[in-house]
């Protein structure tokens, strides 16, 4: 299944990108989505925390995708 | 009632103000964030702002009805913009009316508060010999 995954931050600039297509397999896990991406994407490897979203949602790690999903990989937020 | 804004362009202090006052609220208390000329000790020349769009707006929205839940408040109004902003321009008003002030002051402390620590929105530091994302502060 197709998995479109946006990266903001310092996490865009690592990746290079924006937005990043993943191909994973069915039932596949936010885990693993980020795992393909780290793959695609070595220099990510630096970022050491981050929080993961589905569809504008936090979600935990373990969260099974569903083809069309939109995942967010979100590091620290520093707004106001 | 809410008010929440994810924007582009210049924030305005009066018409956050105008939207909040009431004759039910016997006060209003209004956080305005600034960008600041400094960061431990480098001169700042201006601040870059980037969101998940979707999702800042959710969770300021869940911070509004979160907040109008655990305080008697009259309006809640959250703007945040986006971009690119120089030292002196604003990032985030909170605005909030209540019919007593302890409230007011409460709610708007715990929202910018929450704001930091959930919203999805983050700001990288331009200084004159170099640039780094901001990493959360206490």
């Amino acid at each position: 299944m197709e998995v479109k995954v946006l990266v903001f931050g310092r996490a865009r600039e690592l990746a290079g990108s924006g937005s990043i297509a993943v191909h994973a397999t069915d039932g596949a896990t936010l885990a693993d989505v980020i795992a393909l991406v780290k793959t695609q994407h070595p220099a990510m490897a630096q970022l050491s925390a981050f929080s993961t979203a589905i569809n504008g949602q936090y979600a935990a790690i373990d969260t099974l995708l569903s083809a069309g999903d939109e995942v967010a990989i979100i590091p620290p937020v520093s707004g106001g | 009632m809410v008010n929440v804004l994810l924007s582009s362009e210049p924030l305005s202090i009066q018409a956050c103000a105008d939207w909040v006052m009431s004759p039910e609220a016997g006060g209003i208390d209004i956080f305005i964030g600034t960008v600041r000329n400094h960061t431990k000790g480098r001169a700042v020349v201006r601040l870059e702002f980037e969101a998940y769009d979707r999702m800042a707006i959710s969770e300021m929205n869940k911070i509004a009805a979160e907040i109008m839940v655990r305080w008697p408040l009259h309006k809640v109004l959250i703007h945040h913009r986006t971009g690119i902003l120089q030292v002196g321009e604003i990032p985030v008003i909170i605005a909030i009316s209540a019919p007593h002030r302890d409230a007011a002051f409460t709610a708007c402390r715990y929202a910018i508060d929450t704001l930091k620590q959930t919203v999805p929105i983050w700001k990288k530091e331009i200084f004159e010999d170099g640039e780094q994302w901001v990493t959360p502060t206490p």
